[in-house]
């Protein structure tokens, strides 16, 4: 990937004509931090030529929360509790993020159990992550009625998630060691029950929305990223996999108990939004199958291997882990000096990276064309700030 | 057989509304509207019954257009919630049915807002364009033979004239909001509006030459054996699923509704309006919405029409027995309905691609559709004829 360094002042300087005939003018809008489309405080402001779009510079910083200054002065089992915030829509990975860093970091030891019901409720989560995706999605391209849909079968899981963790959005359940308590007695049977419930939903999801010509219009060939300014921009998750690259750490790297599971990958060949669309509701359907693997093979055994008070000490040393979230990979960065808490605490946040390539895609698209692939990126933007 | 043509056109269709010298075909039905009740006061120096049928008229069409759009904003809430797996309003009334009016003084009581660099003339004139050009569409309006303001010579060609009326008031209030959403609202509206305007005129004009009329009235008498949807092999249906798709994008309804389009243009022209100026706004659209069924029904579906089938005479003395009210409320719920399906189902299209469709698609088709048209015409090739 060549690198083009350009100064704001150049992007922001319009050049004296338009590419038009007509006697035109470029002219600048912003697009946020109130704006349906970008889904929370996200700012892009968007250089113009009528409806064409020549330059968005994304900006941020409008729900920053300094979560990784904060994580400074907090030992490794309260900042599993600041990880919700960030993106969640993936709390439960990013507490798991945290706890394995710390983890490595101690050399603690998990039992089966705690590994398969960490690898069970994050699955869980990462399909409703993608309910919610699908649903805002059609919100997005103006289908009201899927974003009902959506939020329909994801009440279910956020039911069976609520039982056992106590929350429905801002999770806190996998802390260093194990869980913070052993799953509910219910949520076993109801798992399988929305397995059963969900899977014919699937299919009605594509029928009521892939299968449409429209939708098929607005996402096949509209804001294609190669796969080398996917690496380029460190683009992971769907949104790397639908460029063309099959990196899922789930895969490259299992953590949990993915080595032990079955599952594939969804690759897509074009890069574009459609690629990303499918890939997610592929994923979907995988995640539903690792479900039906491990939820009748929870091994016995404790769901908490350390002493709730114990002091975690992070050993001197920088230790850097990353797990697989619903948006991309999410690393971990921890430096410990041997006191209780990090010296240094970073978040790689897949958000922040898929964000850029917007930079890339959208220009020379419609304003239309950039609520689909902000869309399709699945962007969660206090993930993004943290 | 007798040629159909504007030219030749058998006597039984030959009947004119103005008082003293109506003709009355054997099956025909006598049509008489508001205007030419009050002519016939006038002439009969009834200057009171004449004022009565004219205040009258004016507060039945003030009020009606009120009482439908409270209905309208309650069915589109439900039909929209029970689309999406919900209830909808439940809780004003039973069932709801009070929400329109709490709504309704919701939107009287909010705070009028006009943005400081807004240019404020056009700003306030702006949603009252919008309502003229509904109103001027309702006086052609055929809604039973009694009911029917009046029935211009050249009803349709005023119709095609005053559709296009609700433009401006788009176009304007969008500029005048000094926004650039709204702005580019509003140039996507013009730009629809005027594209899609010559598709809808073309499949009207399909109907006008299948009924060798730009009378309302005789367009409906014309259908009296059939509807011009089905009884042109395939000519009317082609047109009417054009008049359907370009009335859509008059409307500014989704799958078109790009000049509002809140994901993208976060409310698009109205973004700056608010309390009573977005509702008349938002009372024009859906008035907008049943104008447009209604005249779908008009000229498709035989508008008061009973359903006929050529000459079998128990069955149409049958559908006689439903008065031609019912026939028209009820082939126009079933279109409202339709528009309302549309919305809550379909994604929206980019702006590209709607002129595309209108300029590469429906245009060379309802083109060729007024050639095949003209050819049936010419030929008196229909069913029943």
């Amino acid at each position: 990937m060549s690198l083009e360094i350009r100064t704001l002042s150049e992007i922001m300087n319009p050049p004296q004509t338009a590419d038009s005939p007509l006697s035109t003018q470029e002219y600048f809008v912003n697009m946020g931090p109130q704006h349906p489309a970008t889904h929370g405080v996200l700012r892009l402001v968007l250089k113009m030529d009528g409806e064409t779009i020549r330059e968005v510079i994304p900006v941020l910083g409008y729900i920053h929360r300094s979560i990784e200054k904060m994580a400074e002065y907090l030992h490794g089992r309260q900042i599993v509790h600041l990880t919700d915030r960030m993106d969640y829509l993936s709390a439960l990975a990013n507490n798991w993020a945290v706890s394995r860093a710390v983890e490595t970091a101690m050399g603690v030891q998990t039992n089966p159990r705690i590994e398969t019901i960490r690898t069970l409720i994050c699955e869980l989560q990462r399909v409703q992550s993608h309910q919610l995706w699908w649903g805002v999605l059609g919100l997005d391209l103006g289908a009201l009625t899927s974003f009902f849909y959506g939020f329909r079968d994801r009440e279910e899981i956020t039911d069976i998630l609520e039982e056992t963790t106590g929350a429905r959005l801002t999770m806190n359940y996998i802390q260093p060691g194990g869980l913070m308590f052993d799953l509910h007695p219910n949520f076993v049977p109801r798992v399988k029950a929305f397995i059963k419930y969900f899977r014919p939903k699937l299919d009605e999801y594509e029928t009521l929305l892939s299968e449409n010509v429209i939708l098929q219009e607005r996402l096949r060939n509209v804001g294609v990223l190669s796969a080398e300014d996917a690496i380029g921009y460190g683009a992971t998750g769907p949104v790397l996999r639908a460029s063309g690259i099959p990196l899922d750490l789930r895969k490259q790297q299992p953590y949990g108990v993915y080595d032990q599971v079955e599952f594939s990958v969804p690759v897509g060949t074009v890069g574009d939004c459609w690629d990303r669309y499918w890939i997610r509701i592929e994923e979907m359907r995988q995640s539903l199958g690792i479900i039906e693997q491990l939820i009748d093979n929870i091994p016995d055994g404790k769901f908490m291997e350390m002493k709730p008070a114990a002091k975690l000490k992070l050993p001197a040393g920088s230790f850097y882990l990353q797990i697989e979230t619903a948006r991309g990979s999410l690393g971990v960065f921890l430096q410990g000096t041997g006191e209780d808490i990090p010296h240094r605490c970073h978040f790689r946040s897949p958000n922040f990276n898929n964000l850029w390539s917007v930079t890339k895609t959208a220009v020379g698209g419609k304003i239309a064309d950039l609520v689909a692939i902000v869309s399709t990126l699945d962007l969660v933007i206090p993930d993004v700030d943290r | 057989m007798q040629i159909w043509s504007p030219l030749y056109r058998p006597s039984i269709w030959s009947f004119r509304t103005s008082i003293g010298n109506r003709e009355v075909g054997m099956d025909m039905w006598q049509v008489t509207t508001l205007a030419a009740r009050i002519q016939e006061s006038l002439l009969n120096q009834d200057f009171v019954r004449a004022g009565i049928f004219l205040g009258g008229g004016l507060a039945a069409t003030v009020a009606a257009v009120s009482l439908l759009g409270l209905v309208l904003v309650y069915a589109e809430r439900k039909v929209a919630a029970h689309f999406q797996c919900r209830l909808g309003p439940m809780r004003v009334g039973w069932h709801g049915v009070l929400q329109p009016i709490a709504d309704g003084i919701k939107l009287f009581l909010k705070e009028d807002i006009i943005p400081t660099e807004a240019d404020r003339l056009l700003f306030v004139l702006a949603p009252f364009f919008c309502i003229l050009g509904m109103f001027l569409a309702i006086l052609v309006l055929p809604v039973s033979p009694e009911i029917q303001i009046i029935d211009l010579d050249m009803g349709v060609i005023f119709l095609a004239a005053v559709s296009g009326f609700g433009v401006f008031g788009v176009l304007l209030g969008g500029w005048s909001s000094n926004n650039k959403w709204s702005m580019l609202g509003a140039m996507r509206a013009a730009a629809q509006i005027v594209s899609y305007e010559v598709s809808l005129t073309l499949a009207l004009l399909v109907v006008v030459m299948f009924s060798g009329s730009l009378k309302m009235s005789e367009i409906i008498q014309s259908q009296a054996a059939g509807w011009w949807i089905w009884r042109a092999h395939g000519v009317g249906l082609v047109a009417f699923l054009v008049y359907v798709i370009a009335s859509v994008a008059e409307l500014n309804r989704a799958p078109f509704d790009l000049s509002e389009g809140e994901s993208e243009l976060t409310g698009g022209f109205h973004t700056e309006y608010s309390g009573l100026r977005f509702g008349l706004f938002f009372l024009a659209e859906f008035i907008n919405m049943v104008l447009a069924s209604a005249f779908a029904a008009t000229f498709f579906l035989g508008g008061w029409m009973p359903f006929h089938l050529g000459d079998w005479q128990a069955f149409n003395a049958v559908m006689d027995r439903i008065p031609p009210l019912l026939w028209f409320v009820g082939k126009t719920s079933f279109m409202v309905f339709l528009f309302m399906w549309f919305r809550w189902t379909f994604p929206r299209l980019r702006v590209d691609q709607l002129m595309a469709l209108e300029w590469k698609f429906l245009l060379p088709v309802s083109l060729v559709n007024l050639l095949v048209g003209a050819a049936v015409v010419l030929s008196g090739f229909y069913f029943f004829s």
